[in-house]
């Protein structure tokens, strides 16, 4: 053992508690304990992420669907505290269903990766994650409507890409707005107007 | 660090060492901070309520009481209620406690003191931070009782509300820097405290006292404490446990402590820069010499655990003068207070920078040119 390889070690090591966990979700019977272990595959995902250097989109991860999974669990604790620990039961017929999809999937997952001639190239020759450039400058400048990463692109026809991601941004902060006034909307208490009140109001009229 | 130790030992062997390392310093703060804090929040309870809190036990002012306290829980009985969801009972109290764990790997201690020098530092402390409340809704819920399952729902409810109000106090620093990089958000409030983002304009300083409340109901503290709120709910979410996995729970919420008033001093309190900058005062600084910039650099990380340790006495205070909140009081100040001035204080510190880019002093002695300037830029950026 002349020499551990500690970015493969991990990368084995986050890639195997990602997929151990994600099959332990479809196993598992009882909904609270599918959300842990979908919580720890979705960090191992984050833990790859950070090993390939893209520090933003890790802690987005983390936040965005790990945090996220915490709320599925609270819901799925609040709709199955009926009795202590609820277990669910898959039936022979959506196995049968859910593996051909999943096996669909996968089938297609892994010929696209093994196609592109850029992914089967041996790992020395890849950049290390410790001279990979910041991204998450060049990120929040694409989203504020400038290609930081195109500055030097001089052809007319190619600048197209210069406009960034300012549109799409505004669009689904948008979409994001509409959504949480309509959530206020529908969670809101409601005050109706009764028989009785308008009767009165009406019998005070001149 | 090593890139220096490669050149003595086998590249793999140095990388390993010096991770370790930093792994062990990291774990060092975060257990010697839980000690310490528990000792100081017996000590100042004690001052506030008119005793003397612990004093025999290690001789003066009973400083191996947490040692004592923690060789007492070592001791106890590791129960396991029949009704709880055993392995997830168990896991609980670690998920917490590696949440927090976590924060200390990207949390500086001076400028480039950090494990791991994080291009979006501040997020990573925020997402990070916030997976600690998954340990006490998991240990909530597999406990199998309904104090603590209570308890849980509550904490949920809490922290994911106000991680919204924090996640915009905590943009505006980074909106004044220009970077979520925590090492550049400290090295940018360089100098006297007037440098202090906390002084940068009359928005900063209302959005930090938003920060505080939305950090202090984020680690369930006292007036926010209503998870644990003993009164109602005999101990929430720690109702069934006992033992070591208690001590875990305590730890991580102790650590938590640390790690949020420390995250409040590196955004708004300068960090590792000083009301005096007594370090480039004295000429610590790394152009005079590699050794006198490190000297520098422990004053700085001196100072930055003096304004952490600072925020949790400020935090203890608050436990023990304030009543506790009811939860829709709670829920109140949160979505009717906190959002609404936090988004506010983000627009006015918008517009501030946009008007005065050069801080408050600059800005109002050359006010006029840089409105001027700052009107043109609209039109500079049409043309590109």
């Amino acid at each position: 053992m002349d020499a551990i390889n500690w970015h493969s070690f991990f990368f084995l090591m986050c890639a195997l508690v990602a997929c151990t966990f994600a099959i332990a979700v479809v196993i598992a019977s009882n909904i609270v304990r599918m959300a842990c272990y979908l919580v720890i595959s979705l960090a191992a995902v984050a833990g790859l992420f950070f090993l390939a250097g893209a520090d933003f989109l890790g802690a987005a991860q983390l936040m965005v669907y790990v945090g996220g999974t915490m709320v599925l669990l609270v819901f799925g604790v609040m709709l199955t505290a009926r009795g202590p620990f609820v277990s669910m039961k898959t039936g022979p017929a959506q196995w049968l269903v859910a593996l051909m999809a999943a096996g669909a999937l996968l089938f297609v997952l892994v010929q696209a990766s093994f196609s592109i001639p850029a992914w089967a190239g041996p790992l020395a020759s890849q950049p290390q994650p410790a001279t990979l450039p910041a991204t998450a400058e060049q990120l929040g400048y694409g989203l504020l409507g400038v290609r930081a990463d195109q500055l030097d692109q001089r052809d007319a026809v190619a600048r197209g890409g210069l406009s960034g991601y300012l549109l799409p941004f505004e669009i689904i902060s948008v979409h994001l707005v509409v959504v949480l006034v309509g959530a206020a909307y529908l969670a809101r208490a409601k005050r109706r107007v009764t028989k009785l009140s308008t009767n009165t109001a009406g019998s005070h009229k001149p | 660090m090593a890139e220096f130790l490669a050149q003595y030992v086998p590249s793999w062997l140095a990388y390993t060492a010096v991770g370790l390392v930093q792994a062990a310093l990291c774990l060092v703060v975060a257990l010697a901070s839980a000690a310490v804090f528990i000792w100081l929040e017996r000590k100042v309870s004690a001052r506030i309520q008119d005793r003397l809190g612990p004093t025999r036990v290690g001789g003066r002012f009973g400083w191996l009481q947490p040692p004592a306290d923690g060789i007492k829980l070592l001791c106890k009985e590791d129960i396991i209620p029949a009704a709880a969801d055993a392995p997830l009972y168990r896991i609980a109290p670690y998920i917490s406690f590696c949440a927090v764990f976590a924060v200390f790997l990207a949390l500086p201690f001076a400028s480039g003191w950090v494990a791991l020098d994080l291009n979006a530092g501040a997020f990573f402390v925020l997402a990070v931070a916030g997976l600690e409340v998954f340990g006490v809704i998991l240990g909530g819920y597999a406990s199998g009782s309904k104090w603590s399952l209570y308890g849980a729902m509550r904490a949920a409810a809490q922290v994911i509300s106000y991680e919204i109000p924090l996640a915009l106090c905590v943009v505006v620093p980074v909106l004044i820097t220009g970077s979520m990089n925590l090492v550049e958000i400290g090295d940018s409030q360089k100098g006297w405290f007037t440098s202090w983002y906390l002084f940068h304009d009359p928005f900063t300083f209302v959005t930090f006292w938003v920060y505080v409340t939305c950090v202090t109901a984020s680690t369930n503290r006292a007036p926010f404490d209503l998870p644990e709120a003993e009164s109602e709910l005999v101990a929430g979410f720690l109702t069934e446990y006992s033992g070591w996995r208690w001590v875990v729970f305590f730890m991580a919420e102790y650590a938590a402590m640390f790690v949020v008033s420390g995250f409040g001093a590196v955004l708004f309190l300068g960090g590792w820069n000083g009301p005096i900058p007594l370090a480039s005062l004295l000429g610590l600084t790394p152009e005079n010499h590699a050794i006198l910039g490190w000297l520098g650099n422990l004053l700085g990380m001196a100072n930055f655990i003096t304004k952490a340790v600072l925020g949790v006495v400020f935090m203890i205070w608050l436990r023990w003068t304030l009543p506790r909140l009811r939860i829709d009081q709670v829920m109140t100040t949160c979505l009717k207070y906190c959002v609404p001035i936090a988004s506010a204080m983000l627009a006015g510190v918008m517009i501030w920078t946009y008007l005065f880019p050069k801080g408050v002093i600059d800005g109002v002695r050359h006010s006029a040119p840089v409105v001027q300037q700052a009107s043109a830029q609209p039109q500079s950026g049409d043309h590109r």
